[in-house]
């Protein structure tokens, strides 16, 4: 259901301001959603100044300039750092992205940080992905065969091996399902763009045996079809996917097995 | 407090089965409105200024009439399923359900009330034909 405003423990106050970097000529500030589970406070928003002489170029690399300089508490996941472990994902300048492949020249003024919107949190910029993950593995997220399993591998052509290209790039970071309003009002029961991007490609792939079965799964008013093709999950893909058409690719397969 | 499971969770009630009939219903529905529109606002267009006669007169015919009412019937048919998505997207539980139903009454009563009329302004039978405003108003549509 629509929320407008947020709850009264999630309002957000002004954080802390932390000290300039002793000596630094070239800095930048930082605005930081700040939470922790453990002191009972609203969330805030701490302000820090990083010295961008002798930091990297990424958004990610002044969060760990942060971490390692500035303030231990700060929390984050990242691993990679080049975007394919999708774990950096955060609300960064008013986009999902990850902050690992994000630029800092791409974005003009103070850097304003947020964990992925809409989703609980559950500490500073580490959101629960708990449901998000759950709806994945209901999409069955791998292969399913009903004839005898080929002596070798499954094969498939060089040409149907083409048609998950755009789809298996995922990395599911989330920065899609949670810049959909959709989502954002139902997703205790629509998938949301990365679940169903999933699930279009297991659909197309030539060597699944389900394909009937998993339309079935996704035939429902509200799994399927709160998408409304805002288009959102697109524009803020990291990698630059698009997953509303995914999903208008499945609506047209239904549409097909009934008409 | 529950111990479901997030797969619990997930999963719910199950699928419904529905969704393609709706889905496919409201893209049929908006392709049949653009001509539609279009055909229902020119003879419309004509009549509108020319009082209740004029109105009368252009239903009076076939095409016209049959077309009014198509428009009627399939513009209230989009309203409905159109406004029930909007609804489902903004709210839960018993409001949902309550608005819903309220909608598809209101569009079904817009509907048959928009292809009823038009019907004379007032018409005071004579004592010894009672059903003159009746047949009036189903020879003119």
């Amino acid at each position: 259901m629509v929320q407008l405003t947020l709850p009264k423990n999630s309002k957000i106050r002004t954080g802390k301001t932390w000290p300039k970097p002793e000596g630094a000529k070239n800095t930048r500030t930082f605005r930081i959603y700040r939470w922790s589970p453990d002191d009972g406070e609203n969330p805030r928003v701490d302000t820090y100044f990083v010295d961008m002489d002798t930091c990297g170029p990424m958004v990610l690399d002044a969060l760990i300039k942060i971490k390692n300089e500035i303030d231990p508490t700060l929390t984050f996941r990242r691993s990679c750092r080049e975007g394919i472990c999708g774990s950096c994902a955060m609300n960064i300048d008013g986009r999902n992205t990850l902050a690992c492949i994000f630029g800092m020249d791409e974005i003009k003024g103070d850097v304003k940080i947020y964990p992925l919107p809409h989703m609980p949190v559950v500490k500073d910029l580490v959101p629960d992905l708990t449901h998000f993950y759950a709806q994945h593995e209901s999409i069955m997220p791998w292969l399913e065969t009903k004839s005898n399993t080929p002596a070798k591998e499954w094969k498939q052509s060089v040409e149907d091996r083409a048609k998950l290209d755009r789809l298996y790039e995922c990395v599911m970071c989330a920065c899609c399902s949670t810049s959909c309003p959709s989502y954002w009002w139902n997703a205790d029961r629509y998938l949301g763009p990365a679940a169903l991007l999933h699930a279009y490609r297991w659909i197309i792939d030539s060597r699944d045996e389900t394909t009937g079965e998993r339309l079935d799964d996704l035939h429902d008013p509200f799994k399927l079809y709160r998408c409304h093709t805002i288009m959102n999950c697109a524009s803020t893909c990291p990698k630059g996917l698009n997953p509303a058409k995914a999903i208008a690719e499945i609506k047209k397969m239904m549409v097909e097995r009934v008409v | 407090m529950s111990y479901k499971t997030d797969y619990n969770a997930v999963a719910g009630l199950g699928r419904a089965n529905e969704g393609v009939h709706h889905f496919w219903m409201q893209r049929l529905t908006s392709i049949a409105l653009v001509p539609l529109t279009i055909l229902f606002l020119i003879p419309f267009g004509r009549a509108l200024g020319g009082g209740h006669e004029a109105l009368v007169a252009t239903y009076g015919q076939f095409g016209n009439a049959v077309t009014a009412i198509l428009f009627i019937a399939v513009a209230c048919w989009h309203f409905a399923i159109g406004m029930q998505v909007v609804i489902e997207d903004y709210l839960a539980g018993g409001a949902r359900l309550v608005l819903v139903i309220l909608t598809k009454l209101f569009s079904a009563t817009l509907a048959v009330s928009g292809i009823i009329w038009p019907s004379p302004p007032s018409c005071s039978a004579p004592e010894d034909r009672p059903n003159v405003c009746l047949s009036n108003r189903t020879t003119h549509l």
